[in-house]
């Protein structure tokens, strides 16, 4: 499904190096989970899957379903199938969620060439996924994301990658700022996802997340490269030692 | 220093002067309204059109900026359109002219035409001050609109639409409206053309609330590309009384919109609001002067601008607070979306404020659309160009959405839409 070759990537402003020749495989229906320690490039990456301009690859190539995205901008990615769960979900004053959702939709529906949605029909689907995320009706009247607190941000993530039922899902840290009731949700509504033509892409610092969706891989990422790829035993064997002795054994 | 040069006639003064010679003796008006057009041209004709040198009209320099007047021509060619809010009164001014025998229950409507045939009109006429370009060319050339009186303590329920539709030429039109004592209504000028062809449209609205009246009123501007529009509205609001204005500019070549407003009452409210959305090689001056002439009274204005390729925007707002006028409570803002290296907005706040108990602010903006807003959006399979009218639109829909009327709401954002999507 994804296979990242020998990735080389910098920021854009200012040329500073991040991803340094990293290499990954994600099959469908994979649960991948990345780990490391800070600034290991781990949003980075997920910024560049998503086609963020902030960032320039400059050397090897992104394959989703055996074609390059690299020419991709966000919108026709997303089209494709690919989801970023941003760690931070900004704000957006005067754009209504339900405007949001629906707008994003059905310009995912009209680019793959499908038909748009009725408006009952929308509001049936969003009805139907907000219950199972326990989202409260009334956040949903909101502009988007205003006012939302960080597990209600996670949660409207959420809400919005089973609506947009993606193929290819990357959750940036969505365990950063959730109490354990929350993760529990936000997890269960990513398990639901999880189907054999769809992969997952957890990005994560702590083993918590992973006790709840529990991974096929595990892959440790360090100095914009993976360092080591094991399964899910090396979320607890980092958990219980740290990333010093695998960076060592790396170095 | 102040020195007098005599003023060369430009092509649009020289036609000014020719168009008014050609319908001498066939303007609408008695002797004393007769009397009171040839004082304003001749005005005109000595100041010349305002030029930069002139204070408020620094920004816009209509000497310069009006290139050419096209000939009047009062033959009809413009039709009615439907109404922005369905079910409106519609009083329809096609090509300047008001339309015969047209019934709103509740209000006295009649056709300025007759104000000036009998004389009435000719106080009405006067320019507000010498630098009154807009008073003094429709005063010369004014010839129809309507007259509305709204007696004390009616509430018109459904909206009345003063719909000015032109051709090509040269429109001068006229809105004298009195809301009585309690009395409550919702108006909407509207102009638009009707062909696209050049026109020059002059337009005065002369609004006095009685004490406690409650008044919405709407201006939607929509004019042609290569059409230039100076719309003037007087306003004086009583005790107690309740003022929403809201200006919209989605027209015209170059447009000049003033506010000359004065609130003469305690307890009174006025509640401004502009969007200006320009585009292409356009020039569009909003101008207020607002004096809060007595104590305690309240009043906020908000102008957002968008502006597109090499369009230039002005925004001048002038409040005066009187010496008495303590408890004034005064707030301005201006905040521009810059969506071009070539596009221009020049914002002057001017505060006179000569009492010493009073809140009056103000802060204006300018901003590009976010970046994070916009890879957020497109993150989720909006198209840039999607996007970006989404967010131009949320920078607007935040001020519409204060009107509060759905109908309205839903209209003015309809027409804020299709303008993005044929400018962005």
């Amino acid at each position: 499904m994804l296979e990242i070759k020998n990735l080389h990537a910098r920021i854009a402003e200012d040329g500073t190096e991040i991803i340094r020749g990293l290499n990954l495989t994600v099959k469908p229906g994979e649960v991948a989970a990345i780990m490391g320690p800070n600034g290991s490039g781990k949003s980075t990456l997920s910024y560049i899957l998503s086609g963020r301009e902030d960032y320039e690859v400059t050397e090897g190539d992104i394959l989703y379903n055996g074609e390059s995205i690299l020419e991709l901008d966000p919108a026709e990615r997303a089209s494709k199938g690919i989801f970023l769960a941003f760690q931070y979900p900004v704000e957006i004053p005067g754009v209504a969620t339900m405007q949001f959702l629906k707008v994003a939709m059905n310009e995912q529906r009209k680019a793959r060439g499908e038909e748009e949605l009725t408006t009952p029909d929308f509001m049936r689907r969003v009805k139907e996924a907000a219950g199972e995320l326990k989202i409260d009706p009334a956040m949903l009247r909101r502009p988007l994301n205003v006012g939302f607190s960080g597990g209600e941000k996670k949660r409207a993530e959420i809400l919005q990658m089973a609506l947009l039922e993606p193929k290819l899902c990357i959750l940036d840290e969505t365990d950063s700022g959730l109490d354990i009731d929350a993760l529990k949700i936000v997890a269960d509504g990513v398990n639901a996802l999880r189907s054999p033509d769809r992969a997952v892409i957890v990005i994560t610092h702590y083993q918590r997340l992973l006790e709840y969706i529990v991974p096929d891989t595990v892959h440790v990422l360090y100095k914009g490269q993976v360092i080591r790829s094991g399964t899910k035993d090396l979320a607890l064997e980092l958990e219980a030692n740290g990333y010093t002795d695998i960076i060592g054994e790396a170095a | 220093m102040n020195i007098q040069t005599t003023n060369r006639l430009t092509a649009a003064e020289t036609a000014l002067i020719e168009s008014y010679m050609s319908q001498v003796g066939e303007l609408p008006g008695d002797g004393s309204v007769a009397a009171l057009r040839d004082r304003l041209l001749d005005d005109l004709k000595k100041s010349g059109l305002p030029t930069r040198r002139v204070e408020s009209w620094h920004y816009t320099d209509l000497k310069t900026l009006l290139r050419s007047v096209p000939t009047s021509s009062p033959a009809p060619t413009a039709t009615q359109v439907d109404a922005l809010i369905d079910g409106a009164h519609v009083l329809p001014v096609l090509q300047g002219q008001a339309q015969a025998a047209i019934v709103v229950e509740g209000v006295d409507v009649t056709a300025f035409s007759a104000s000036l045939t009998d004389g009435t009109a000719a106080a009405e006429l006067m320019a507000l001050d010498k630098d009154d370009a807009i008073g003094k060319i429709n005063g010369s050339f004014a010839r129809d609109g309507y007259r509305l009186a709204i007696p004390a303590g009616i509430s018109v329920e459904t909206p009345i639409e003063l719909q000015a539709v032109h051709g090509a030429g040269q429109v001068h039109a006229r809105f004298p409206v009195s809301v009585g004592a309690g009395a409550r209504a919702t108006v909407i000028e509207r102009h638009r053309s009707a062909t696209g062809e050049a026109a020059f449209i002059s337009s005065i609205s002369e609004i006095v609330l009685e004490d406690r009246a409650d008044m919405v009123w709407v201006i939607l501007q929509e004019q042609g590309a290569e059409d230039t529009h100076l719309g003037q509205i007087r306003v004086r609001l009583g005790a107690e009384s309740k003022l929403k204005l809201f200006v919209v500019n989605a027209g015209g070549k170059l447009v000049r919109q003033e506010l000359r407003i004065n609130v003469e009452g305690e307890g009174s409210e006025l509640t401004l609001r502009g969007v200006n959305l320009l585009g292409q090689e356009t020039h569009t001056d909003v101008t207020l002067v607002l004096g809060h002439n007595v104590p305690h009274t309240n009043s906020t204005e908000i102008i957002r601008n968008v502006v597109f390729d090499r369009a230039k925007g002005v925004f001048q707002g002038m409040i005066r607070v009187a010496p008495d006028a303590q408890k004034t409570d005064a707030k301005m803002a201006c905040n521009t979306l810059l969506l071009t290296d070539d596009g221009e907005f020049s914002v002057k706040p001017e505060l006179e404020i000569f009492a010493d108990d009073v809140i009056c602010g103000h802060g204006a903006t300018v901003t590009d659309i976010d970046k994070n807003h916009l890879y957020y959006l497109r993150s989720r399979g909006i198209p840039e160009n999607v996007a970006r009218a989404m967010l131009v639109n949320a920078f607007v829909a935040e001020i519409v959405e204060e009107l509060e009327d759905e109908k309205l709401v839903e209209a003015l954002e309809g027409v804020i839409s299709a303008w993005l999507e044929k400018h962005a």
